[in-house]
This record gives structure tokens, C-alpha cells and sequence, in this order.
């Protein structure tokens, strides 16, 4: 594999586009020039410290430092979930329930994929683990972070649909059915439409990399299906598991609509 | 004797409540807008958190299952919620007495097909007390369930409320802000104070 290097000045010319962008947004008083460069120079800061992380991982590959930084991307994604959601669980329900439907979800796939689909020996390999790990989890982020905020918008727009079941002694289940059911369908979306664009529409990102990097376009290929069916699944699995989660808190031990279990409504 | 028991229920400002009444007893609710009448109907169903005793027959509520109790204690709520399209949706399997009353509150039976968005409001009202009456309650707490209604169908309503309370001797809790309703439907009359106290009255 030999990929042409890039140099200080190469990344330098792309920044100056980045920075052209921002310059004509400020013109056009978009209201996003500031918001275009923290992000550019946030990405750039990430990026370069995932890869000293990766280096010094990649020296000295030891199960410990790839399950410690499999905790940071999950507690980061955890995070990142529950600031997405306009009404989200409150206390330890907000964080928790996204991060423990993702950690079971991805994690479980990742392992399986990494065992008994690829064989990499050992299974911890940092060159497979993590970059395995960090698509799922990117995926998954985005799925349970749209399947909760439908829900938990759902609950609360639809209470006195909710209401009028439970009062005439519907369980919770037939009578948020819809509501999950919904939610559901929203998390996997992007997926679905992911994988019927793939290849026609757009060359996903990593088959793009393992092209560039001089692998046979066969394998890239192969790679790509075999990430796809694992985002898939581990997106959908995790979506399920906290709407299902999620819509069994809304409701008490005495099948009340618990709506002030959620925070109050910011973004 | 069928009874409905509450002792001591309080829930936000309202209580504690005191209450008891006999199977096909009818006692009336009336007070200021906002003194929490909706409040205390969803308390006793235990819609909403509150502390107390509630018991039907002598078996407390918390003995059995929140759907069970709510399947007993029927409340009819004052805004009525339809989670489905068309009308026959909500409804249980209907028998011949159910088809009845449907004829008795002025429907025949294509109403079962219509859209529930394009029903009026009081045909809605009108509809969601035959909902609630054909899952067959034992007790009915009705929160005003005139308030859209003209004259003739409150009579209708009022007709057929009776003659089910007198069938299967449900005690009755009736919202209504009209005197001469609640002259005609109960026999007793309390009012809901702003403080949360329940008042017994003469009318």
C-alpha cells in the first residue's frame, strides 16, 4: 500500500477553501462564518490527537488501552445523544439510556464481527477494533439520538391520545404502540437510505479510503457491504432497545404517563 | 351494595377528600374553574401521582391492576382524545344493547364508519360517552359531559347516563356548572373549593 504523503502545504491549500467559505458566509450574513471555523479548527485538533492516540496505540496494541479509549468514544456518543433530544429522560435516565443501548448494541456486534466474521488475530487489534468500533458507534449516534427525541416529542405531543387508552384500561404498550413503532422507523432511516444510495449515489467513505490507500477495489468493496450490514443491525438493534427502554419509563408501576420524568424542552 | 370509598386522597393542592358513595347514588362536583375537579376525577382512576385510599366494594385499588381499575372506574374526560382514524376503532366488539344506545343519542349505524376529524364537537362528546359506556365501567366519573351539547341531547344524555347508573348500581361523580342539572341528575351536591376542600351544599 502506498499512498502519496501529504504535506503541511497541501492540507494548508484545502484549509484556504474552508476559509473562503467562511468569508462568504460572514458576506452574506449567513450567521455561520464563526460556527464554519470553530468546526474546521475543532476537526483539525480532533483528528490530529485521534491520530497520536492511534500511533501510540497501534505501538503497543494491549486490550486495556483499546478497551479505554472504546470508553471514551462511547461516553462521548452517550453525550452526544442526549444533547440532541429536545425533551430528554432526566437524572441518570438521560445518559444512561442511550449510552447502554449503544454500548450493548455496537459493542456486542463489533466483538462478533471481529471474532467470528474477520478473524483478526488477536481479536483486540487496535488497526481493526477501533475504527470498526468508531463507525458503529457514529451510526448508532445518530439513529438512538433520532428514535429518542421522536419518542420523547411523540409522548409529549400525543399525551391526551396516550391519556384516553390508559383511562379506559389499555396497558402502555397498545397505547404508545404508534409512537414507537415511529420512532423506530425515524432511527433507521438514514441506514436505509444509506445503503440504497450506496454505491450509485455516493462512495461510502471507507471503501473511498481503502481505494486511495491501494487496496483491490473488490475487497474495499466487501469491507464496505460487511460495515454496512453491521451499522445497520447495531443501529437498528439500539434504536429498538431504547425506545423500548425509553417508552417503559415514560409510564409508572401504576401505568401512569410520567411526562415529568423528561426535562423541560430547550433547543 | 356496590360503593365507591375514598379516604384521605390528596393530590397537589386538593384534599384530603372524604367521600363515599352507594351503588346508583349520583353526587355532583361544581366550584371555580381551576379549583381542580379534573384533577381529583384523574386522581381517583390514579392518572396522576397522589397519596389516599380509594376502594371499590371493599377491594383497595392498589389490590389489583392500574388498567383493571381503570377498566371499573370509568372516567368520561371533559376534552375527548381519538388515537385512530375512523370512529369504530375505539370501540370494544359491539352487542345489540350497545346498538341501542348508539340510536338513542340520535347515531345510526354508519356512524361507525365516519372519520372521527370530521365529527363535531359535540358529536364527539357524544361519542366518546358511548365509548366509555361500552367498555362497561361500574363506576362512572363524568366530567362534564354536557358542556357542548343543546338542549335535546342533553336529555338524551342525561336519559341514557341514568338509566345505566340504575342498571348496573354505579355510584356517579357528575362535573356540571348548571344548577338545574345538577338539581335534575343527583342527590347530592358538593362544591370543590379554590383550597382544595370539598364542601358539601344544599341546592
Amino acid at each position: 500500500m502506498n499512498v502519496i504523503p501529504l504535506t503541511a502545504l497541501d492540507l494548508s491549500v484545502a484549509a484556504g477553501l474552508v476559509v473562503l467559505l467562511a468569508i462568504l458566509s460572514i458576506a452574506m450574513q449567513l450567521g455561520v462564518g464563526k460556527r464554519i471555523i470553530i468546526a474546521a479548527i475543532r476537526t483539525t485538533a480532533q483528528l490530529m490527537l485521534i491520530g497520536l492516540v492511534l500511533k501510540t496505540l497501534f505501538d503497543r496494541a494491549h486490550p486495556a488501552w483499546v478497551l479505554l479509549l472504546a470508553i471514551v468514544m462511547l461516553s462521548v456518543a452517550g453525550y452526544e445523544v442526549m444533547a440532541r433530544q429536545k425533551r430528554s429522560f432526566g437524572g441518570w435516565w438521560g445518559y444512561g439510556l442511550g449510552t447502554l443501548s449503544m454500548f450493548v448494541s455496537s459493542f456486542t456486534i463489533a466483538l462478533f464481527v471481529l471474532i467470528a466474521v474477520i478473524n483478526v488475530d488477536p481479536w483486540y487489534k487496535p488497526q481493526y477494533a477501533i475504527p470498526l468500533l468508531g463507525m458503529m458507534l457514529g451510526n448508532t449516534m445518530t439513529g438512538v439520538a433520532l428514535s429518542l427525541d421522536r419518542l420523547t416529542t411523540g409522548a409529549y405531543e400525543k399525551r391526551g391520545l396516550i391519556e384516553a387508552q390508559l383511562i379506559l384500561g389499555y396497558e402502555w404498550r397498545p397505547a404508545i404502540a404508534e409512537i414507537v413503532r415511529e420512532s423506530v422507523r425515524v432511527g433507521l432511516m438514514p441506514m436505509i437510505n444509506a445503503m440504497a444510495a450506496a454505491g450509485i449515489v455516493s462512495l461510502p467513505g471507507m471503501m473511498t479510503g481503502q481505494i486511495l490507500g491501494g487496496s483491490p477495489p473488490m475487497e474495499a468493496v466487501k469491507y464496505q457491504i460487511l460495515i454496512m450490514f453491521m451499522i445497520a443491525a447495531g443501529t437498528g438493534f439500539a434504536s429498538m432497545g431504547a425506545v423500548w427502554l425509553g417508552a417503559r419509563h415514560l409510564f409508572d408501576d401504576r401505568l401512569r404517563l410520567r411526562l415529568d420524568r423528561l426535562k423541560e424542552g430547550s433547543s | 351494595m356496590s360503593c365507591l370509598s375514598i379516604k384521605h386522597l390528596r393530590c397537589h393542592h386538593i384534599g384530603p377528600i372524604e367521600l363515599e358513595i352507594a351503588g346508583g347514588q349520583c353526587i355532583s362536583f361544581s366550584g371555580p374553574s381551576g379549583a381542580g375537579k379534573s384533577i381529583l376525577l384523574r386522581a381517583i382512576i390514579d392518572l396522576i401521582p397522589n397519596q389516599g385510599e380509594v376502594s371499590f366494594n371493599d377491594q383497595a385499588r392498589e389490590q389489583m391492576r392500574a388498567s383493571d381499575w381503570r377498566k371499573m372506574v370509568g372516567l368520561l374526560p371533559a376534552e375527548s382524545f381519538w388515537w385512530c382514524d375512523r370512529v369504530a376503532a375505539h370501540f370494544p366488539a359491539l352487542t345489540e344493547q350497545h346498538l341501542n344506545w348508539f340510536t338513542e343519542l340520535g347515531f345510526d349505524s354508519q356512524v361507525l364508519d365516519w372519520e372521527v376529524s370530521r365529527c363535531s364537537t359535540g358529536e364527539r362528546q357524544r361519542l366518546s360517552l358511548l365509548r366509555l359506556l361500552c367498555h362497561g365501567p361500574k363506576v362512572l366519573l363524568l366530567d362534564e359531559p354536557t358542556a357542548n351539547l343543546d338542549r335535546d341531547s342533553t336529555a338524551k344524555v342525561e336519559k341514557i347516563i341514568a338509566e345505566y347508573k340504575q342498571q348496573h348500581q354505579c355510584p356517579v361523580i357528575w362535573v356540571s356548572h348548571d344548577q338545574q342539572q345538577v338539581k335534575r341528575v343527583a342527590e347530592q351536591h358538593y362544591v370543590l373549593e379554590q383550597d382544595g376542600q370539598l364542601q358539601k351544599v344544599a341546592v
